[in-house]
């Protein structure tokens, strides 16, 4: 085996699109039907919201074939690289799929020109991604990223959402998406303050949560049995921290005394 | 009389071979030293933007001697390769000894086949979790592929500074050790002071978790070398 010596670009996605097409996924040519193949793996919520010096990203962890759970313990926040995630809701499979394609190419542009993309250009480059997705998405097989980054330049945590022909939106406090994703901003929308520190911003991320996974059958809440949580990552200028599952149990014990004590 | 068309096969890869070595004397060497953290590669370079040492994959990095646009290029196709190889596979299958031979098929080819051959040198090193599980390859001009133990030097000087290291080194070697003795090596082979802003120094971290390369910036450099000089 030779290498390639004639290539000269730095985007791993447009390496992949001009010489290796066959390890992307192309079923453009296909026409599904909803009543014709079996349900894929889909349903979710995932969300971001800014608090003082960061911003967390949170997803649930399961997965729906139709009317039944096909995975309990799924992930849908990814580290795109030291200072950059992803949450994806949307059909599993595309899901993971662009995960794993976007960390490659944060990652190949970085050791390739020696300098990390800027957050806004890594959001314009999901962006991209997401529109490539475009004719899948028409026959249902839907792929929507919320991409949180922290911003070393201006000193701040970004949001930004993805529509599926790939338009690309700044939020500018907290934004949630998938199945649930509308009862989760609702609950957002009445709990939310800009000064907020990153326990309030964890507490409310999973109040917001809870409310999805009550209304959404999509949607799962923490499984006390099972201790399964939701993934939680704060972005803020230390990088990537994964919230340990002990805080996130603690957390969600609190709050279901706490509604219990209410209702 | 009609000139001879004729040259024979052996003079003429001995030409081509005068012609790179002649190329890759010209510029400065690159020492890789393995040790308790890791492999340390040390360079003599003035420039802090046109680097000789780079990131390849999470265990593994390259260095090249010779002509910069030549092994840049080959750099590149590098990071392509291995980066094309974890994911289509996955991250752990991607190791420096399918790159290293991949490099030798690649520079040998242009060797035996273009009119000029690559004026260049490289050495593509993986970092393990001992030093015995270290592995450092060191490919020529022609495509000629050696493996290294412990240490390893590429590009003019390198015989010298081979010949420097034999003696000193030693594989429970720490940190600012490995550092100072790349850098005895490569005052002693130029016969003169080297100077902390024209250093490149990087790292594979064994015991840093997920990507294990890691550059040193000039502020860095300064100190370690204060730090080693007093």
């Amino acid at each position: 085996m030779f290498l390639d010596l004639s290539y000269t670009g730095s985007s791993f996605c447009d390496l992949l699109t001009e010489r290796f097409p066959f390890l992307l996924t192309k079923w453009e040519g296909l026409q599904f039907s909803p009543n014709e193949i079996t349900p894929l793996p889909t349903g979710t919520t995932v969300l971001a919201l800014k608090y003082q010096g960061g911003v967390i990203v949170v997803g649930d962890r399961q997965a729906t074939e139709g009317t039944m759970i096909s995975a309990r313990r799924i992930e849908k926040v990814f580290k795109a690289d030291e200072r950059s995630a992803i949450a994806i809701a949307g059909v599993a499979g595309p899901c993971l799929e662009l995960a794993r394609l976007f960390q490659t190419e944060l990652q190949h542009y970085e050791k390739l020109e020696g300098v990390e993309l800027s957050t806004e250009g890594k959001a314009n480059k999901l962006g991209q991604m997401v529109k490539m997705n475009f004719p899948m998405a028409l026959q249902g097989l839907v792929v929507i990223p919320i991409f949180v980054g922290y911003d070393f330049k201006r000193a701040e945590g970004k949001i930004y959402k993805y529509d599926v022909t790939g338009g690309r939106y700044e939020e500018a406090e907290y934004y949630a998406t998938g199945s649930g994703g509308g009862h989760a901003r609702a609950t957002m929308k009445k709990r939310y303050r800009p000064e907020i520190d990153e326990e309030a911003a964890i507490h409310t991320a999973l109040e917001a949560l809870y409310d999805a996974a009550e209304e959404d059958i999509g949607t799962a809440g923490p499984d006390f049995v099972r201790g399964i949580f939701p993934t939680i990552k704060t972005v803020t200028v230390r990088g990537i921290v994964d919230v340990e599952e002990t805080q996130v149990r603690a957390v969600s014990e609190n709050m279901v005394e706490n509604r219990r004590r209410n209702h | 009389m009609a000139l001879p068309f004729y040259v024979s096969p052996e003079q003429m890869m001995q030409d081509k071979a005068e012609y790179a070595r002649k190329g890759i004397t010209k510029g400065k060497s690159i020492i890789a030293v393995a040790g308790k953290q890791g492999i340390l590669l040390v360079a003599e370079n003035p420039s802090s933007s046109l680097n000789k040492i780079s990131e390849i994959y999470d265990r593994i990095a390259f260095a090249g001697a010779g002509k910069y646009s030549e092994f840049e290029n080959l750099r590149k196709a590098g990071i392509r390769y291995a980066d094309l190889k974890g994911y289509a596979y996955g991250r752990e299958d991607v190791t420096a000894k399918s790159l290293a031979n991949v490099y030798s098929q690649t520079i040998g080819n242009i060797f035996s086949q273009e009119m000029k051959p690559l004026e260049v040198e490289i050495l593509v090193v993986e970092v393990g979790e001992s030093t015995t599980q270290d592995e450092l390859y060191r490919i020529s001009f022609d495509g000629a592929i050696g493996d290294e133990r412990g240490h390893a030097a590429i590009g003019g000087q390198a015989d010298e500074l081979k010949e420097y290291l034999k003696d000193k080194y030693d594989e429970e070697v720490t940190l600012e050790a490995s550092l100072t003795l790349a850098v005895g090596a490569l005052e002693a082979s130029a016969n003169q002071k080297v100077r902390a802003q024209n250093l490149e120094v990087a790292i594979l971290d064994r015991h840093h978790p997920g990507r294990k390369f890691r550059r040193f910036t000039a502020a860095e450099l300064v100190d370690l070398a204060e730090g080693l000089e007093s």
